[in-house]
C-alpha cells in the first residue's frame, strides 16, 4: 500500500532549498480542510487542540483564582461546578488524550517508517473531523449554559439529577470518541504494515512502540466508555433504567464501566510522552536508549495490566473486600513497569554526551515529576489509605503530576524537539529554556501543596471550603500563574519562530532516526525514495550531521548479507 | 491555630494505622525520588557534552541489572499491599458489641439517627469516645461520601445500596464531617461535624434527649407505628399464612425464592422486599404485596426494618446450630445489630442498650419482643 502510491513527476532535486514542502506547496483552504496527507492533518490537529489546552486552562485558572477564598467570592457554586467540569472534560478529552499521538504521532509516524503516509490518510482526516464536530458539540453545550457533573459523569446524577446540558455533551464526547478509535486502527495498520524495508520490530523507536501500545489501549478502551456514555444518555433520555436504582439501575455499574476505559485511558496520555522521552533522551545523550527490550517491554506491560486495576477508583464504593484486595495488589504490580522505565532513562545518562538544550531540561524535568507521580500513585493502590485519600486533593495531585508533569511535558519536550523538523524554523533557545523552568517551579508550586491539603482531608470539587486550608489553597494559586506563564511563553515563541526563526535544515540536533533524514520541513511525500534500514534504532555511535541523506544509495542487503547503509 | 497545617488530628483507632502506612509510603516516595533526582543531576553533570571524562565501553544493556532494580520496586509494593489488608478488611467487620447509627445521605445534608436511642440529628452526629459505633449508610438520591478525615473513615452513599462502615472514636473534639462525592450544587456545604465527647458528657447529652427539640423515638418505635398503620400485619401474622410469611425470626434467614436462587434475610433483602417484592418472592407465595416503592422513604424503609429485626433473628434457626440458637434465642437481648453481611451475627437489637446506667428512654415496644435489658458493655 506504500510503492504504489508514489506519484510519477517527484524528482529529486536535494539542494533546492525552494523546493515546496508540504507546508507551501499550496495555500488554498480546500488543500488543508480536505488533505489526507497525515502532517498536514497533525498540524490541523496542533491547532485544535491548543485551542482545547487554552480554553481549559482558562477555566482552571478561574477555579483557582476563585479558591484563594474560601468563601469564594467570584460566582455561583454552579458556575464553580460548571468550571472543574469544563476544565476536566476538555483536558481529558479534548486535550491530553489526543496530544501526542494526533499531533507528533500522526506527524512522525509515516517518517519515522519510512512511509509517504499512514495506512488510511482519508480515515486519518475523519479522524480530525469527527474530533472537531465531536468539540463544538461538547463546547457548544460547556459554554451554552454548562456542564456541571465533572468530567467523570457519575451517575445517577447525571442520567437523572444534574439540570445541565449533560445530554449534548455526552453525544459530543460519543462521536469524539470515534475520532480516537480511527486513529488507533490507523496506527495499528501503518506499523504492521508500512514499516520500510529492514525496519524491524526490534529496531523500530521507542516513539513507535508506545504508539503501538496506545493504539491497542484505544482499540480495546475507547468503545466500552463510548457505549457507557451511550447508556447514560439512554437512561436520561428514555428514563431506561440502567444506573439509577430508583428505576432499576445500578450505579456501580457504570463506575465499572467508565472506569474501564479511564484508568487505561491515564496509559493512552502518559505512554506517548513516554514515548518522546526515549526519543528526546537517547538524542540529548548521544547513546542509545539503555535497556531497549526492557523500556519495550515495559510498554507493553502497562498496556496489558492497566486494564486489569479499574477497580482502585472504587475502593470505597462498598465493594467488596476480595475484589478490593486483588484490585489493590494488580495496582502495586502496575507500577513496576514504570518504575523499570525511570530506571533505565537514568542509566541512559551514564556515560552520556549531555546537552542540556530546551527539550532536553523538559525531558529531565519530565522525569522527575513522573517520578513522585508515579510513587504517590502507590498510596492510591494502598486500601486503607486510599479510603482516606480518595476523593480528596491528594489524588487530584497525583493525577496532575502524572498528567501534567508528566504527560503534558512530554508532549512540550516532543513539540520543542520536532518543531524545527514540523516548520523548518528554530526558536529561541534562551527563551525555551525559561519557559521550562517556569513550567517546573510553578507546576510543583500549584501541585505540591495540594498533596499536604488531601492528606488534610480536603474533599476535591469543594467550592467552599474550611478556612485552616487557605494557606495551601493561596499557594496553589500562586504556582498556578507561575505555571500559566511558563506555558504562554512557549506559544508567543513559537508563532515568533514561524516568521522570524532561524533556519533549521533537516537535522539541527544531529539526531538519529529516519525523520531527521528528510528535510525540515518534509517535502509532501516524505520520501523520494523509500529508505532500506540496516542499522538499529539510536544508533548514536555514528554521527548524525546536518545534511540529507540520500535514500537512493540505501539497497536491501544482498544475499550475502553485505549492505551499503548511508551512515 | 497553625496556619501551615501538614496533618490531620488522629481521633479513631483506624486513624494510627492509616498514619503508619501513610508515613512508610511517603518515607519510600521520598528514598526513590531523591535517589532518581540525584542520579539525574549528578549524572547529567557529569556526562554534560565537552566534560572530559571517562566514556569508554558504554554499555546499553543488562539483564542482571534489570532484574536488579526491578526485584525490590515490586517486593516493597507487595509488602505494602499486605500491609494496607488488615485496616481495610477491619473496617468490613464491625465489632460484634458496635451501636448501630443509621446514615442517611441526600442533597445536600446528612440525616443521622441512633439505633440505641432513636436520636436524631442533622449534619450533626455525637459519640462517645471509647466505644464501637457501625454505620449503616444509604443515600435518597446521588451518590454521597460520608467522610471524617480526622477518623480516617470514608464509605460511599449509595442510592438502593447499604453500605456498612465502623469506628471507634479515640480523642474527644470536634471533627469535620463531609461529603466526598460530588453530587450537585451544594457539594461542598453537605457536611456539617462529628462531636467526640467523653462518656459522661455523652451520657447527659442522650439524657437530654440530644440536641433535636424533637420528641426522640426509637427506629423501631417508628417502624412499629408505620407497620400498624400501613396494615402490613394484615397479611404478615405470626405464623406463616396463606397469604405472605411471617416476619417473626426473619432476620438472618436463609430464604428461597421463586426464581430458584436463596437469599439470607439482611437489611438490604428485607429493604428490597419492600420495595420490589416481586424480586424476593418466596417460593409457595403468590405475588400479592404491592410495591412499597414510591410511597415510603428510606427513613421509613430503615425502620420497618429495625422493627423487623426486632421480631427476632433467625440467623441461628436456619444454620441449624444448637448451640448458636442456645446461647443466643431469638429475641433475647443482645445489643448489638447483626450486620447484614453477616448472618451469623448476633441476635436482635429489640431495644439495646447504649451504656451501663443509661436510663431506657426508649419505650419498649415491637409487638411484645422487646425486653429493654440492658447489655452494654462498657
Amino acid at each position: 500500500m506504500s510503492a504504489e502510491a508514489i506519484p510519477p513527476g517527484i524528482v529529486l532535486e536535494r539542494e533546492s532549498a525552494s523546493r515546496p514542502n508540504y507546508l507551501n506547496w499550496s495555500h488554498s483552504v480546500k488543500d488543508w480542510l480536505l488533505t489526507t496527507d497525515h502532517k498536514r492533518i497533525a498540524i490541523l490537529y496542533l491547532v485544535s487542540i491548543t485551542i482545547m489546552f487554552g480554553l481549559g486552562g482558562i477555566a482552571a485558572m478561574a477555579i483557582r483564582a476563585e479558591l484563594t477564598s474560601p468563601h469564594g467570592h467570584l460566582m455561583e457554586s454552579d458556575t464553580y461546578n460548571k468550571m472543574f467540569t469544563m476544565h476536566g472534560v476538555v483536558m481529558i478529552f479534548f486535550f491530553l488524550v489526543p496530544s501526542i499521538p494526533a499531533t507528533l504521532g500522526n506527524f512522525l509516524l509515516p517518517l519515522m517508517l519510512g512511509a509517504r503516509d499512514l495506512a488510511f490518510p482519508r480515515l486519518n482526516l475523519l479522524s480530525w473531523y469527527l474530533f472537531t464536530l465531536g468539540g463544538v458539540i461538547a463546547l457548544g453545550a460547556m459554554i451554552c449554559g454548562g456542564v456541571d457533573t465533572g468530567w467523570t459523569f457519575y451517575t445517577p446524577y447525571s442520567s437523572i439529577y444534574s439540570n445541565s446540558n449533560v445530554a449534548v455533551t455526552l453525544v459530543g464526547l460519543f462521536i469524539a470518541g470515534f475520532s480516537s478509535i480511527v486513529t488507533g486502527i490507523n496506527f495499528i495498520a501503518t506499523i504492521h504494515k508500512m514499516r520500510a524495508p529492514g525496519l524491524t520490530w526490534t529496531r523500530l523507536p521507542l516513539f513507535i512502540w508506545a504508539h503501538y501500545a496506545t493504539s491497542i489501549i484505544i482499540v480495546l478502551g475507547t468503545p466500552v466508555v463510548a457505549v457507557t456514555l451511550g447508556l447514560v444518555l439512554v437512561e436520561r433520555t428514555l428514563h431506561i433504567g440502567i444506573f439509577d436504582p430508583a428505576i432499576g439501575g445500578d450505579p456501580i455499574l457504570f463506575q465499572h464501566m467508565f472506569w474501564f476505559y479511564s484508568h487505561p485511558a491515564v496509559y493512552i496520555m502518559i505512554l506517548p510522552a513516554m514515548g518522546v522521552i526515549n526519543e528526546v533522551l537517547a538524542c540529548f545523550c548521544r547513546k542509545r536508549i539503555f535497556g531497549y527490550t526492557f523500556v519495550c517491554g515495559s510498554t507493553l506491560a502497562i498496556a496489558v495490566f492497566g486494564f486489569m486495576v479499574w477497580g482502585h477508583h472504587m475502593f470505597v464504593t462498598g465493594q467488596s473486600l476480595y475484589t478490593g484486595m486483588i484490585f489493590s495488589a494488580l495496582s502495586f504490580i502496575v507500577a513496576v513497569p514504570s518504575a523499570i522505565k525511570v530506571f533505565n532513562w537514568t542509566a541512559t545518562i551514564y556515560k552520556g554526551e549531555v546537552w542540556f538544550s530546551a527539550p532536553m531540561i523538559y525531558c529531565l524535568g519530565f522525569i522527575g515529576l513522573f517520578t513522585i507521580g508515579g510513587l504517590t500513585g502507590l498510596y492510591c493502590s494502598s486500601l486503607s489509605v486510599d479510603v482516606h485519600i480518595n476523593m480528596t486533593y491528594f489524588v487530584v495531585a497525583h493525577f496532575h503530576y502524572v498528567m501534567v508533569g508528566g504527560a503534558t511535558l512530554g508532549y512540550l519536550a516532543g513539540l520543542h524537539f520536532w518543531w524545527p523538523k514540523m516548520t523548518g524554523r528554530m526558536y529561541p533557545e534562551g527563551w525555551a529554556k525559561v519557559a521550562a523552568g517556569l513550567a517546573f517551579v510553578g507546576f510543583n508550586l500549584t501541585f505540591f501543596p495540594q498533596f499536604i491539603l488531601g492528606y488534610l482531608g480536603m474533599p476535591r470539587r469543594y467550592h467552599y471550603y474550611p478556612a485552616e486550608f487557605q494557606i495551601w489553597h493561596v499557594l496553589s494559586t500562586a504556582g498556578s500563574s507561575v505555571l500559566a506563564l511558563g506555558y504562554a511563553i512557549p506559544l508567543v515563541y513559537f508563532l515568533w519562530s514561524l516568521k522570524y526563526g532561524e533556519k533549521a535544515g533537516p537535522n539541527p540536533w544531529g539526531a538519529a532516526g529516519l525523520e531527521w533524514t528528510v528535510a525540515s520541513p518534509p517535502t509532501q511525500f516524505n520520501f523520494d525514495e523509500l529508505p532500506v534500514v540496516t542499522w538499529e534504532a539510536y544508533n548514536y555511535d555514528v554521527p548524525h550531521e546536518n545534511a540529507i541523506v540520500d535514500h537512493s544509495k540505501n539497497v536491501l542487503p544482498d544475499a550475502e548479507g553485505a549492505s551499503h547503509s548511508a551512515h | 491555630m497553625n496556619n501551615f497545617p501538614l496533618v490531620p488530628d488522629q481521633a479513631s483507632t483506624f486513624a494510627k494505622q492509616v498514619d503508619d502506612i501513610f508515613l512508610a509510603l511517603t518515607s519510600l516516595t521520598v528514598f526513590f525520588t531523591v535517589l532518581v533526582f540525584t542520579l539525574i543531576l549528578v549524572l547529567a553533570i557529569r556526562y554534560r557534552r565537552g566534560s572530559n571524562v571517562n566514556r569508554a565501553n558504554p554499555s546499553d544493556h543488562n539483564v542482571l541489572v534489570e532484574i536488579a532494580w526491578t526485584t525490590p520496586p515490586l517486593i516493597l509494593g507487595l509488602i505494602m499491599f499486605v500491609w494496607n489488608v488488615k485496616p481495610y478488611a477491619e473496617a468490613f467487620n464491625p465489632p460484634a458489641n458496635a451501636e448501630e447509627i443509621f446514615v442517611i445521605g441526600k442533597r445536600w445534608m446528612w440525616h443521622l439517627q441512633h439505633s440505641a436511642n432513636g436520636i436524631r440529628e442533622n449534619n450533626e452526629l455525637h459519640v462517645p469516645m471509647g466505644r464501637p459505633f457501625k454505620l449503616t449508610i444509604i443515600s435518597q438520591d446521588v451518590i454521597h461520601g460520608f467522610y471524617v478525615p480526622d477518623f480516617r473513615m470514608k464509605r460511599d452513599a449509595m442510592p438502593g445500596q447499604y453500605n456498612t462502615v465502623w469506628f471507634q472514636a479515640t480523642k474527644p473534639g470536634k471533627h469535620h464531617l463531609f461529603c466526598s462525592e460530588y453530587c450537585g450544587t451544594n457539594h461542598s456545604e453537605m457536611g456539617g461535624w462529628v462531636y467526640v465527647m467523653t462518656p459522661e458528657d455523652y451520657n447527659n447529652w442522650v439524657k437530654s434527649g440530644g440536641t433535636t427539640a424533637d420528641k426522640a423515638s426509637t427506629p423501631e418505635q417508628a417502624g412499629y407505628d408505620l407497620f400498624t398503620q400501613l396494615a402490613c400485619g394484615n397479611c404478615h401474622k405470626d405464623k406463616d399464612s396463606m397469604r405472605a410469611p411471617s416476619l417473626h425470626n426473619l432476620f438472618g434467614r436463609h430464604r428461597s425464592l421463586q426464581n430458584g436462587q436463596t437469599a439470607i434475610a439482611d437489611d438490604t433483602y428485607i429493604r428490597k422486599a419492600i420495595r420490589n417484592p416481586e424480586e424476593t418472592l418466596l417460593q409457595g407465595y403468590n405475588a400479592t404485596m404491592p410495591s412499597y416503592k414510591d410511597s415510603l422513604d428510606e427513613q421509613q424503609i430503615h425502620d420497618l426494618i429495625m422493627y423487623i429485626k426486632s421480631l427476632g433473628n433467625g440467623s441461628a434457626v436456619s444454620l441449624q446450630k444448637a448451640t448458636e440458637a442456645a446461647t443466643k434465642p431469638a429475641g433475647g437481648a443482645n445489643p448489638s445489630a447483626a450486620p447484614a453481611s453477616q448472618p451469623v451475627g448476633s441476635a436482635t437489637p429489640a431495644v439495646p442498650a447504649v451504656s451501663a446506667g443509661q436510663p431506657a428512654a426508649a419505650p419498649g415496644t415491637a409487638g411484645g419482643s422487646a425486653t429493654g435489658t440492658v447489655g452494654g458493655k462498657f
